[in-house]
Order: C-alpha cells, then structure tokens, then sequence
C-alpha cells in the first residue's frame, strides 16, 4: 500500500523534509544520520539518476536493517563510477564479482549468512537494466524460482550506458542508442514490447514486487522499507534517467522521471504473490511528449518531418498502462 | 601505502580523495529573494518572514516579526487593501495566501494578550508630530521604539485620523483602533487632543522639538458647484463620515444620492443604507474605470445600494436630479450625449476626493505646496524646511491607511537619521523572487480560507463589523498555505537530491551548505526547490 501521505499544504508531502513535521514522517534521505551509503567522489556523471537512486533505495534498506546490510552489486555504471582502483565510494559491506552472476552471488551470501545463523544481516543486490534484464536474467530467475532471501534492486537506465550507451532490452522503443541510430525506415530502437522486468519477476510468484522512481522519494522509501520487512525473494525496479545516455539536461534528472510516472510511461506499483496490489495515481497528467521532448534520444520523432505515428504509438503504451494499473485517481 | 591485494579490497570512503568539485562548470548558491507580496505591501512589511513564524504556530514570535514594520496589524488586517494578496504567487497556482485575514488574526491576538513593545533607551531628543492618523501614529510607534520622546498634536476629539473619520465602523470596529493606538500610547507617546496647531513655529519652540513629522491628512472635500442645489441638502463625503463619530448624525432623506465612483462613495452609500436610506451611486463614467475596488462595489451592491453608471448631475431640483447620459470615447474619457434623465434624490453627498489643509504651513520658509494641495518632499520624507517631515495623504501619492504607515516608517528611519546626525541608508533590495522560479510540483492544491460574512440583513441595519476573522486552526492552516516564494523553508530537497551528497544540511533553522569539494555543478538541487531559493552561477576556474 502507498503510505499514509500527510497532507500538508505548503510542503511536506512531497518535498523530502518539512521543519513542521515531527522527524519520524519525514523521508530517510531528509535525516542528518542518513547513511550516504554511497558517498562523495564518486565518478558518476553530473546529474546522474542512478547514483542518487542507489543512495536513496541503499539509505532506506540499511534504515530498515538497522545498519546491517550486504549488499552484492553486478557490472554496470554503478560499480564503475563507485569502485574505480583504488577508491570506493561506499559506506557499507559492498561486493562485485561479475556482470551476470550478482543474483547467484547475493543467493551465496545469504545462504552462507544462514548457515551461520545470522539472522540479524540482511542481503540486497544491485545492478543496472543490462545486468538484470539481459546478461544476469537466467541467475536472477533462479534466485527469484527458489525464493532466495534477497532484495534484489535494478536501477533502470534503459540501455548499456557505462560501455557507450548500446541498447538493452529494457531500451523503449524508438529511442536512439549507439546500437539503435535514428537513421532508416524505423529510426531508433525497434518498436517492440522490450523485457517488461517487474512482470516477469510477478509471474515468479514471489513474495514482493514493485516499481518506484527517483521522482517519487516518499513512494521510493516507502517500498524499499516494505520490501526489507519481507522474507525471501524480492525484486524493486527503479526508474533512473542517464543525462548522458538520454541527451537530458543534468537538472532535469527529477524532471524527467516524474515525466516518466506522470504521464503514464512507467507506472508505479506495488504486486504481492503475482498480483498487483496497489498503484500510485497519477497526480498531474502529462502528455508523452512532456516527457520525450526533454530528451535527445527522441529528437528525432519532432522532425522535421515530425513522425506522429511513432509519439502516437508511444501515447498509447502510456495510454494502456494508464488503464492497466488504474492510474486515474 | 595499500598493502591488500592488488584491485581486489578498497577502503570505504576512499573516493573522498577524488575532488569530484573540479569538474563544475556552474555552481549553486543559496540566495535569498523578495517575495511579490514583501514587494507590493505599502507599508513594508516583511510578510514571508511573519508567516515563516505563524506556519508553527507562533503567534508572538509572528507578531513581533510583523510589527517591526507595521505597528497596527488589527487595523490593517481588516481595512488593508491587500496588494500583497494580488501579488501572491499563489494566486497563480490556485488561490492567493489570504494574508490579511492571518495578519488580522495576529492583531487580534495581541488585543487579547497585552503583548507590549519594548524601545530603546532614551536619546533625549524630541519630535512633534502633527496629527494622530495612520502616518503620525505610525512615525511615533518607530521613533519611540528607537527612544526619541514623540509628543503629538491632533486637532480632533479623538485619535485615529481617517482611521476614525473616514472608514465606517462596520469594516473597523473603533474598540480595534482604541487597542492598537492604547499600545502605542503605553510605550510612551504623548498625545494631546484638541490641538489644532495654528502657529508651527511657535509650537516647536515652545516644546523645544528638534525635528517634526507632519500628518494631518486630507479632509478638506474637493466640490462643484451644481446649479439649483439648496445648501442644506448637499453634503461633502468627508465631513458626513466624520459626523458619524459625533452624538449627533446627519439626519438624511430617504432617497440619498452619492456623487463619485472612489472607495470613499461606497462607504458613504453604505452607511447611508445602514441608516435607513435608499442611496443610489452616480459617477461620470462606467463601472470599470470607477476608481473603487469592485469587491466594495459588488458588497454594495449586496447590500441594496443601487448604480446609475455614466450619468452626470447637472441640476439639481427640491426632490430629483436632473442627469446627463454619458459615453466613452475612444481615448476611454466620458463625453456628454444629450439625453437628460431624472433620478429621484432629496439628499446629495460629493465623494468627490479630498485634499490636505496645508494653510497653516503657507508661511514656513522653504514649504513648497503643490497646485493640488499637497507638500512637496524629497526621498526622505523631509520637505524643503530642514528638520521638517511630512507623510501620508497631505503628500502627493496614493491615499491609503497602508500607504501612510509605510510613510510613517519610512520618515521615522530618515527622522532618526537626522537627528542623530547620520544618513538613513536603505538596504540593497533583492530581486523578486517570480513564479517562473517555483517548482509547483511539490505544492499541494488548498483553497483558500474564508472569513465568515455577517448576515445580509444584519449588514444592512446595523453598524456590527462585517468581516469575522479567522480561527485559530484556519489562521494556521492559512500561514501554511505560503509558499515561502524565493526564501529557504528548510524542505530538505536539495539536501536529498543531490546525486553527490554535497550539499550539507546544518541542523534546524541554519539551513544548508554547499560542499564545492564534490558538487559537480549538475543544477538538480536548483532545479528541485520548491521556492526558487537557489541560482546557478559561473564558476570558471
């Protein structure tokens, strides 16, 4: 379930902090004792989404396991830009193996962690879109299939950003990447349906899935806590705009994300067991292109020509998952 | 030396040695702007820091914000005519912040508290001011609070100036101006009623007064002459409100016709209508260009006073006025048609504006008058006569209670300045904080608070105030409806926004810093704050 919003009208329900509120309503990344599990000096490009999802998504889980978190985390943009030889950016137990095996080395961890009766340490694994929806996909079906007791958090850039922007099977379609140049009959990417992740993940059957965005701070933290109260396998998919891969503007990180969950293209919400349980409402209704005109890698739809069929088809993914999920209040 | 295996353990925290600062193009500061409502209000009060304190509830602490700038919040919350409200950013997103209505409140809580006001130790200088209006009350509230001994001089039985003679009880209740002008008078003001200053010279050298402040308004009515009117049945706007205040009333006719289109001809039709009578309005020109705010006109109307919109009186006969049909012309002025009608009327009042009886000052050396009447000042309220000040409607302007508070303020700061041998130097303002700069986003949609309306058929007999305020829970939730527009309110987001935690939150009510050692200039946590209260700057190194 979305948490209880406090009504507060000047501020508060949806800025990170308020001074009016007691500590306790107000968001973990709010806090003066928040964790900054990802610290400073991190190579991350300037306005990246991905370093401050992790931020918040890691900040809420260790709040939530009271300090004591393993956090297991793929090849990608992440542990590039945090781990490069020979600083970390990290505040917290942090490991790296391969870009494909994170979810089986998260499942080790937490059986090890079992074996010695440690109860008390809870595991995550991170990784990005390419890591979770294509190269580590077979590992994570298995940690999901035998409901490991791991929280497992991709960070969804849509593409292969820390190689050089190549598509992934999470890249939306008609998006330009490296691979996927807006050049011929469909420039862009191919208009396919792509890997939907967090349907996947549900017709696991799992305990625990969602989907948050780093628009939505409150919502994010909220289900990064709910998701840490669960036993076994869960899976959070965290919608993150790449200024660098997208040709977005680094302010407008935010910006684009709630984009994104305003006018329906990424739909925020919650599933239990491989149902859905509850969705976030869409507050101000935006049209797609609100959202695609922010962003280069969809230049090339506004033309000229303008190519109308394609933001036409686009609206209407955002159109079904407006009615799939019920995001009309 | 790192003596772990090579590329396989790395020390927590060790990306700290990478200044990731140096990679910034532009960077954030945090900046502080002057809210629209700070902006327009004409007596210059610094509304968002008050309302800053009233969103927690403190009320004195809110008060005593307030009243640095303005000594009578009881009188301005009811009789104010709000351009902060018109201004008010959020009258863009949805409804403005009702800010008087709040102001208000905080007046009347003080009323109900006794909160007093402490001053300074005493400097030993004096000060006259003449008249005890909005202007002199205000000017001796500050320059008593600075610890100058202020002694003022009102012609008039009573204080309160246009406050008292000129607005009708029903919007200000005169126990609210009793009140505030009680708590000026406690801090130590002299004022003598009855005093119509005659000869200015004299009167300072006898009191031995190092400087003056002149504020003796405007109630001299400005007339025409109306063929066939019979004297005793025409009256001025200005000397009718005024006989409100005495035992003794006008007596009117039944059918009162009010000459003008300004505030001052609705508040006349108004009381007119609270004594029984049946007031019609007639004004030259039409309903949009009238002068008066079109709230007063459609609360009027409400009430049952009734509009004869471009017609002008050209005679008048024992129980009916002749008028003549006006037009606009193209350059929007009224033009004569022709066409005469009559309107029934045995009672005339000329709301036709007033000017400053400014006689008496006819021989000070260096006074200059103006054709309308008015004195001539410079840009510190001092007229050409040095050590003499003047304010408030005899000054040209705008006239209004707020407007002569503010130059109450204003003459007090540059009459200290003199006295002490210095020059008042205002601080650099700045620059208004507009509503391009907010992210509305983060706002929740609320409506604005309503004040409660006395019943229509009580506002049409008696003189009970109109207006209620607001409770304590509306105030609050009415303080919080700020937006707090260009001013840090300590919402946290650039502190959670920032992918490089390099902005450092410094603990409540020390709002925040940047850490230049690893902001990478990305602009997020400009770009995320609700209020605008940061810029992006070029940091070229």
């Amino acid at each position: 379930m979305p948490e209880q919003r406090i009504k507060f009208y000047q501020t508060g329900t949806y800025t990170a902090g308020n001074r009016l509120l007691n500590e306790e309503a107000r968001t973990v990344q709010s806090r003066m004792d928040r964790t900054n599990s990802l610290n400073s000096g991190h190579r991350a490009c300037q306005g990246c989404g991905e370093a401050l999802g992790a931020r918040y998504a890691v900040d809420a889980a260790m709040r939530a396991a009271h300090d004591r978190l393993i956090a297991v985390n793929a090849t990608g943009c992440l542990e590039v830009f945090s781990s490069p030889y020979p600083e970390s950016a990290w505040q917290i137990p942090w490991m790296h193996s391969v870009f494909g095996n994170a979810p089986a080395v998260a499942s080790g961890v937490a059986a090890a962690l079992r074996a010695k009766g440690r109860e008390d340490v809870k595991v995550i694994a991170q990784g990005g879109d390419g890591a979770t929806v294509d190269i580590g996909f077979g590992c994570l079906s298995g940690m999901f299939e035998r409901n490991d007791d791991v929280l497992y958090l991709c960070y969804d850039n849509e593409a292969y950003m820390n190689t050089g922007i190549q598509r992934s099977g999470a890249t939306p379609p008609f998006a330009r990447t490296n691979t996927t140049q807006a050049v011929g009959e469909t420039p862009g990417n191919l208009p396919s349906t792509g890997k939907n992740l967090p349907r996947i993940a549900m017709a696991h059957g799992i305990p625990y899935v969602a989907t948050a965005s780093v628009a939505d701070l409150h919502d994010l933290e909220a289900k990064v806590t709910r998701a840490m109260a669960v036993q076994g396998a869960r899976y959070l998919h965290i919608h993150v705009p790449c200024p660098l891969g997208w040709g977005s503007d680094p302010a407008h990180t935010i910006k684009v994300a709630r984009m994104a969950v305003e006018s329906g293209l990424f739909p925020l919400f919650e599933a239990q067991f491989g149902t859905v349980v509850d969705r976030m409402p869409i507050r101000h209704k935006v049209s797609v292109e609100q959202y695609l005109e922010l962003q280069d890698r969809f230049k090339h739809l506004f033309g000229p020509p303008r190519n109308t069929d394609a933001i036409a088809a686009i609206q209407a993914i955002a159109d079904a998952n407006i009615a799939t999920y019920g995001l009309t209040a | 030396m790192n003596r772990k295996p090579f590329a396989i353990t790395l020390d927590p925290n060790s990306s700290l040695a990478n200044h990731t600062g140096n990679w910034r193009t532009m960077k954030p500061v945090y900046v502080d702007r002057l809210p629209p409502c700070n902006q327009a209000c004409p007596a210059g009060e610094n509304i968002q820091a008050w309302l800053y304190h009233a969103e927690e509830g403190a009320y004195e602490e809110a008060w005593r914000r307030l009243i640095e700038d303005n000594p009578m919040p009881a009188i301005h919350g009811r009789v104010c005519y709000h351009p902060c409200e018109t201004a008010c950013n959020r009258g863009q997103l949805d409804e403005a912040v009702s800010i008087r209505a709040v102001e208000r409140f905080l007046g009347d809580q003080a009323i109900l508290h006794g909160w007093q006001v402490p001053c300074a130790p005493p400097t030993g200088k004096r000060v006259l001011i003449v008249g005890a209006g909005p202007s002199g009350l205000s000017a001796a509230y500050h320059l008593t609070r600075m610890g100058h001994a202020v002694t003022i001089h009102e012609a008039a039985a009573k204080v309160g100036g246009m406050m008292r003679y000129g607005i009708p009880a029903y919007r200000l209740p005169r126990n609210i101006v009793e009140a505030e002008v009680a708590r000026i008078e406690a801090m130590g003001v002299t004022i003598r009623l009855n005093t119509r200053v005659e000869d200015l010279d004299a009167t300072i050298k006898t009191g031995g007064f190092h400087a003056t402040f002149l504020a003796v308004g405007a109630h001299l009515a400005r007339r025409i002459d109306i063929p066939g009117v019979d004297a005793k049945r025409m009256l001025d706007a200005a000397t009718f409100l005024s006989r409100m205040e005495s035992p003794f009333p006008y007596k009117l006719g039944r059918r009162v016709a009010v000459y003008g289109g300004g505030n001052t001809a609705i508040d006349v039709a108004r009381t007119a209508e609270r004594l029984g009578a049946e007031p019609v309005i007639i004004y030259r020109r039409d309903a949009v260009q009238a002068p008066a705010f079109k709230e007063e006109v459609a609360e009027a109307a409400e009430e049952g006073v009734r509009f004869h919109w471009l017609r002008a009186i050209t005679k008048a006969d024992h129980d009916k006025l002749t008028v003549e049909v006006m037009e606009m012309d193209e350059q929007g002025k009224p033009k004569p048609t022709g066409r005469f009608e009559t309107i029934e009327a045995d009672t005339v009042i000329l709301a036709l504006g007033q000017k400053a009886d400014t006689g008496f000052l006819r021989n000070i050396q260096g006074i200059r008058v103006s054709d309308d009447g008015t004195i001539e000042v410079d840009e510190c309220m001092m007229t050409g006569h040095p050590g003499l000040f003047a304010g408030g409607d005899m000054v040209p302007g705008e006239q209004s209670v707020s407007m002569a508070t503010g130059h109450g303020k204003r003459a007090a700061r540059h009459i200290d300045a003199y006295l002490r041998g210095t020059l008042y130097v205002k601080p650099p303002v700045h620059p208004l904080a507009t509503f391009d700069r907010l992210n509305g986003w983060y706002y929740t949609d609320a409506e604005q608070s309503k004040q409660p309306i006395l019943a229509l058929a009580r506002r049409r007999a008696t003189f009970e105030e109109m207006v209620g305020g607001l409770d304590a829970g509306t105030a609050l939730l009415e303080a919080r409806r700020c937006l707090s527009c260009g001013n840090c309110f300590e919402c946290d987001n650039c502190y959670a926004v920032c992918p490089d935690n390099a902005v450092i939150k410094l603990g409540a009510g020390n709002r925040f810093a940047f850490n230049y050692d690893y902001c990478k200039g990305c602009g997020l946590c400009a770009e995320e704050c609700p209020c605008g209260a940061i810029d992006m700057v070029k940091d070229l190194k």
